[in-house]
């Protein structure tokens, strides 16, 4: 019995966790409770009411938020990023399991898209595409290409500069994922594939692929959540069309009634339907592989 | 071994990183590379002046060699952004460390740790400014907060500092941030092997003794990663700083994007040269004490 009984410092540190987890959740919890501030409530507490009455503005568009044209754009643009993260990552982390000629540059330029500040990499990509845009349009000029001269305005976009953005930031997670994954991976599985004849393709296909499986859907769940709520690398290289997250950021500022909470416990929502989706599916994933291996 | 030499096909790898490579290439070192060029041209009020000027290095550190006069703007903004990294830094590290060192060494299920470890570290998958926004009905003149304190008595009107100062900046930089340092530290404990611990103790070490001479040492590169992100996230920051400090408190990253909002290209690349030369300082002498290659 003696041994098992706790130090002062578990206490401690246990109660200090308990207070850390409450800073975590209790602001985001609190928002939740306020978006269903009755229809004269403010942006504080007391409740005058509950009711669904901001989530309504917010749906119908009619409040001082329409939000659901950046909704979409931010949704098929975390699709993107979701699926060429995952790819890209994967084929890389598995090239990083032999020797190629200039690995430790790409790996160093990996972990430096990570590290260098956000905004930097966004005013490079906003400067890369300004100069872009002007030499089309010099060349055009240049040579009298016609519907160049009058259609091109910038190639600038949520697809082009935006979806690049991105994947700056996402792409390095995925890597560092598939390392901690093929760091733990047993070599002897392919080693016994190849001596039984499969050919590099069927050794990729059944066997690395179904072990890996599981933790793809952990790569996809950062490249989605991530995508979905950056700012910082997407300011200066979007163009136009603004994401979710930028039109938020602006909001702050102008909006005063508690549909931004509504808005708010919205997109949160859908990074925790996300999370919870991804949970699902690693835990899908992981049962096949084990029916696999018994079967 | 006879079937398949790993040299004989030495391209299959080349073009399995190929992606990335390219990735990287387009939307990382030519935005770079563009960003080094663009700051040594001219430019006017409509255009950009292909040149190899100083002009804008020269503006930007205008007045600064002339100390008698008080710091020149650009220096105060520096000194702005490092003393709130100074903060951020030390409260995220205190508390990623605690929280890192409950998770490791006070938990005892594995099942328990990981489920404890995602509750801290889900967050990160949810949107920044959201979680910013959080606050203000906590730090508002009228919001939660002020109400306790008023009604406690413990103050007698309410506290504006609270909001849109370095304290909300500060707050809520150590929301967002602190499991950058939880999670490398949390990895750098989980590799201690226990037996050094007990050894320690049978040794005759005090708990305070055990943490300084054998965890805090073992554990600093999970500390050392987790400051340079810390650092250089707060070094690069505008949106917290903008959002928390209402659009009032200078940082490096605000200048950038103001300056970018007025078109002035070139002037905003010799900001950005000169921030990215002192993050790779930074990160340049804290990986002197680490490699990191092998933390992974």
């Amino acid at each position: 019995m003696d041994e098992d009984r706790r130090p002062l410092s578990f206490w401690l540190l246990g109660a200090f966790f308990l207070l850390f987890v409450v800073f975590l959740y209790g602001p985001t919890l609190t928002i939740l409770v306020l978006s269903f501030q009755g229809p004269e409530g403010g942006l504080t507490f007391p409740l005058r009411g509950v009711s669904t009455h901001w989530y309504e503005l917010l749906w119908r568009g009619s409040g001082v938020i329409d939000i659901w044209a950046s909704f979409r754009r931010s949704l098929w643009l975390g699709l993107v990023v979701m699926v060429l993260t995952t790819v890209i990552s994967l084929l890389a982390g598995y090239a990083f399991r032999r020797r190629f000629p200039g690995q430790g540059l790409l790996f160093n330029l990996t972990i430096a898209s990570l590290i260098v500040p956000s905004i930097v990499v966004s005013l490079g990509i906003a400067l890369e595409f300004r100069l872009l845009d002007d030499g089309v349009k010099a060349f055009a000029e240049e040579h009298g290409v016609e519907w160049l001269n009058e259609g091109y305005t910038t190639a600038m976009g949520l697809f082009t500069s935006g979806l690049g953005a991105h994947l700056t930031w996402t792409l390095p997670f995925g890597l560092l994922i598939m390392f901690a994954v093929f760091n733990r991976f047993p070599n002897d599985l392919e080693e016994a594939a190849r001596d039984l004849g499969a050919s590099p393709w069927q050794v990729f296909r059944h066997v690395v692929l179904p072990l890996v499986a599981p933790s793809l859907v952990g790569v996809a769940l950062f490249g989605f959540t991530l995508s979905w709520d950056e700012i910082a690398r997407t300011s200066q290289a979007i163009g136009d069309a603004n994401t979710l997250p930028l039109e938020l950021q602006g909001l702050t500022s102008t909006v005063t009634t508690p549909e931004i909470y509504a808005l708010g416990t919205v997109v949160t929502g859908v990074s925790v339907l996300v999370i919870a989706l991804a949970f699902l599916g690693v835990s899908v994933a992981k049962r096949r592989a084990a029916k696999r291996v018994l079967g | 071994m006879s079937s398949s030499p790993p040299d004989r096909r030495p391209v299959a790898p080349l073009l399995q990183a190929a992606p990335l490579a390219l990735v990287l290439l387009l939307f990382f070192v030519f935005p770079l590379l563009a960003t080094a060029v663009v700051s040594l041209w001219n430019y006017t009020e409509y255009s950009l002046v292909p040149d190899v000027t100083q002009r804008n290095y020269v503006e930007m550190f205008e007045g600064c060699s002339n100390m008698g006069e008080g710091l020149c703007t650009t220096f105060r903004t520096y000194l702005s952004t490092l003393r709130l990294c100074a903060m951020v830094w030390a409260f995220t590290t205190l508390f990623g460390f605690a929280i890192s060192y409950f998770l490791a060494f006070h938990v005892r299920s594995d099942t328990m740790r990981m489920v404890l470890f995602l509750v801290c570290t889900a967050p990160f998958l949810t949107s920044n400014v959201i979680r910013m926004i959080s606050w203000l009905p906590l730090l508002g003149r009228e919001g939660v907060v002020n109400q306790f304190l008023v009604g406690t008595g413990l103050v007698d009107q309410p506290q504006d500092w609270l909001l849109f100062s370095d304290f909300s900046v500060v707050l809520a930089f150590v929301h967002l941030y602190t499991l950058f340092v939880t999670v490398p530290v949390f990895n750098s404990m989980m590799r201690i092997d226990r037996r050094l611990l007990e050894a320690a103790q049978d040794a005759g070490a005090s708990g305070w003794q055990t943490l300084w001479h054998v965890v805090i040492p073992l554990t600093k590169p999970g500390l050392v990663i987790g400051s340079i992100f810390v650092i250089v996230l707060v070094m690069g920051d505008f949106v917290t700083i903008g959002v928390m400090g209402g659009q009032q408190i200078a940082s490096i990253g605000k200048v950038i994007q103001v300056q970018m909002s007025y078109l002035q290209f070139p002037a905003a690349a010799a900001q950005a040269v000169v921030l990215l030369g002192l993050v790779l300082l930074v990160i340049a002498v804290m990986t002197r004490l680490i490699d990191i290659r092998r933390e992974l």
